[in-house]
């Protein structure tokens, strides 16, 4: 027998006797959650892991996103990036110093943006190799929690989940930030 | 999976409790993750309907594996995956060697991966004539220190900062020798030895925290983003994992990313978490396989009551909150899977009666059940632990009785009758002078025996028996 029948014809002997038992799974978790302010929340959870977050209104996000990129020489901008991106001379992701990225969704509970590397967001590479990462959130993209996130994200498309600054705390489980990801990592909220 | 040359439990244990260092080591972290999961678990109001969800998904999942791996497996097959099967070490180990060479690819990076522990892969692969460089931090420090991981999260945890910049020093090639011991100062040594490594790899091997049957979507939890290096930029990715990773569909997951971060880190969510669903055309490696390792877990499957441990997840709490691991560190178990969780999937993956070494391991614990009680996955370990016990004690049972089975027969004849019971309180009581130590709480207690009483009081204090027995007591109370 091959390598594949044979693990399968195991996993089957050593089921007969279970089949038929079947686990009840609660689901309290994935009820519906109401939060009094969203925004808020995904501001202060952001800025937990020690990320500066400017919170602002449309028409201010060029100005934001030129604040953020101020110790940046070069910057790496995907396309389908929305908004004018200024400062910084343009550089591809292998290069820049920064890079500017949309996100598909923000998760208020965790500080969670989610990148699913579509228009704005650019390839994986882009938002890895930089050292300075500015996201750009908009209020709207922001869900509760993860239940919500899961439901709301697209598992086909890969993604990449972002939670503060790299970091490690494998010298004495002291947390130390900006391992081998962006070092910096900077959120603009723009209220929708 | 088991380190070669390691001596049972309680010898290793007790070399281990004599290195101060180590355990001074180990009480300050496991001190601080404690505290830092205990608070963040505190955060979170639905945490125990949580994890009766994780045990419930991964319970109906495992009682229809055969199922969800042949669904898994169609999956990534139709998003451009190759999918091998292995049924032990060696010949996943081949696997990738084979892939490796067929691409003419002599050095590859890793994602930190247990599963890729469990198999011995780096040293397969250096017999192959192909180097493996691991990536995370702490599997670095031990790739270079020539150690062995002790912890599941973070392999070095033995390892305080002086230790590690000596190892960086004498190890790591073009260390500047004013390298100071700041963690942050190390991370960035790091940092800059392995971003030429991520550049220039040609194959990147990982394995993954879940594999999602409905979609194929691989599923890798990490915090330094070398995992993300690993799984963006080389050409070709070969994923080595376990068959009990598969979950039925993605929204699982909202189950799993919740538990997995709290309980493993401490934290709200780890830094980086990667989910991808085969190849994406012009983003990250374009040819991709996947290995699913049985190497024992088919056989823990068939063990109704230790099959609950391949719901676990790999997150460590037990490992953090165990008083006996927290005292002899990981080394001691003589497996990548060392504390609570390693002393009963140790001897599940690969059978009892096998080894000494293994069949010492469900005897590591108190029995305090503080794992059971961290366990994101409501593991019930003490349960486990009793159940491999009997199993130990089944498989050594020869033609002549052991020196426990005696003392239980002598025990249960002398209980048997109370005018036996009776002389025997009377001879304990001259024994309670024996008792040298004060126990916490003030009972004396002998702690070494004469032959066969010395098998016990190597390892144990035992308490002194009282100078009066209650049958005793109770009959001069009544009087009074």
């Amino acid at each position: 027998m091959n390598a594949r029948d044979e693990i399968l014809a195991a996993a089957r002997g050593a089921l007969a006797q279970a089949r038929s038992e079947e686990s009840e799974v609660p689901g309290v978790h994935r009820k519906p959650v109401k939060l009094p302010d969203l925004v808020g929340l995904f501001v202060e959870r952001v800025a937990d892991y020690g990320v500066v977050v400017r919170r602002c209104a449309e028409s201010e996000v060029a100005g934001a996103i030129a604040e953020a990129l101020a110790d940046a020489r070069t910057v790496a901008v995907p396309d389908g990036f929305p908004h004018p991106v200024t400062g910084p001379a343009p550089s591809g992701p292998r290069t820049a110093d920064a890079v500017v990225t949309t996100v598909a969704i923000g998760i208020a509970e965790t500080g969670t943006v989610v990148l699913d590397h579509g228009p704005g967001q650019g390839p994986r590479v882009f938002s890895l190799l930089p050292d300075i990462h500015v996201c750009v959130v908009r209020g709207d993209q922001i869900v509760p929690g993860v239940p919500a996130a899961i439901a709301g994200l697209d598992p086909l498309r890969a993604q990449t989940w972002i939670s503060g600054p790299s970091a490690t705390s494998d010298i004495e489980l002291d947390r130390v930030e900006g391992v081998h990801g962006p070092r910096s990592l900077r959120v603009v909220v723009v209220d929708a | 999976m088991t380190f070669l040359g390691m001596p049972p439990f309680p010898q290793a244990a007790r070399e281990a409790l004599g290195d101060t260092q180590l355990r001074r080591n180990l009480a300050h972290a496991t001190a601080t993750i404690r505290a830092k999961r205990a608070a963040v678990v505190a955060e979170v109001p639905e945490w125990e309907e949580l994890r009766r969800a994780g045990a419930a998904i991964k319970d109906n999942t495992l009682r229809q594996l055969d199922r969800h791996l042949l669904r898994l497996e169609r999956s990534l097959t139709d998003h451009g995956v190759t999918v091998h099967w292995a049924r032990d070490a060696a010949e996943a180990c081949d696997v990738v060697g084979r892939i490796a060479r067929s691409h003419g690819v002599d050095e590859v990076v890793k994602v930190k991966s247990m599963a890729t522990q469990e198999i011995g892969l780096n040293e397969a692969l250096a017999a192959q004539g192909v180097t493996a460089w691991e990536t995370d931090l702490a599997e670095l420090v031990v790739q270079l220190g020539d150690d062995l991981p002790s912890h599941i999260l973070v392999p070095a945890i033995h390892r305080n900062r002086a230790e590690i910049r000596e190892i960086f020093l004498s190890k790591m090639e073009g260390t500047d020798p004013e390298l100071s011991d700041e963690p942050a100062e190390l991370a960035a040594a790091a940092r800059r030895h392995l971003r030429q490594k991520f550049l220039s790899a040609r194959m990147a091997v990982s394995g993954a925290n879940f594999a999602v049957a409905d979609t194929g979507t691989l599923v890798v939890v990490e915090s330094e983003g070398n995992g993300r290096m690993c799984l963006t930029l080389p050409e070709i990715l070969v994923s080595v994992v376990g068959i009990e990773k598969v979950v039925p569909t993605w929204a699982d997951l909202d189950v799993f990313l919740q538990l997995l971060p709290r309980s493993s880190t401490g934290e709200r969510m780890n830094p980086y978490t990667s989910t991808w669903s085969g190849v994406t055309p012009g983003d990250g490696p374009q040819e991709m396989h996947v290995v699913l390792l049985d190497n024992g877990r088919t056989r823990a499957l068939a063990d109704e009551i230790g099959r609950q441990a391949l719901r676990c997840i790999r997150c460590s709490a037990c490992l953090n909150v165990c008083p006996v691991y927290e005292r002899t560190g990981g080394h001691a178990y003589g497996s990548v899977y060392p504390g609570p969780i390693g002393a009963i999937l140790n001897p599940l993956l690969k059978g009892v009666g096998t080894d000494a070494q293994t069949d010492s391991l469900p005897y590591a614990s108190s029995l305090c059940g503080a794992c059971f009680d961290a366990c994101p996955v409501r593991i019930d370990i003490p349960e486990v632990l009793v159940h491999l016990r009997s199993q130990v004690v089944d498989v050594r049972r020869g033609p002549r009785p052991h020196a426990e089975a005696v003392a239980m027969k002598a025990a249960s004849w002398t209980l048997a009758r109370s005018g036996r019971l009776r002389i025997a309180e009377r001879v304990s009581a001259v024994f309670s002078r024996l008792g040298r130590r004060r126990l916490p709480g003030g009972r004396r207690a002998v702690t070494r025996l004469p032959w066969p009483g010395s098998l016990w009081t190597d390892a144990r204090d035992l308490p002194a028996p009282p100078a009066e027995s209650f049958r005793k007591w109770w009959r001069r109370d009544e009087r009074s």
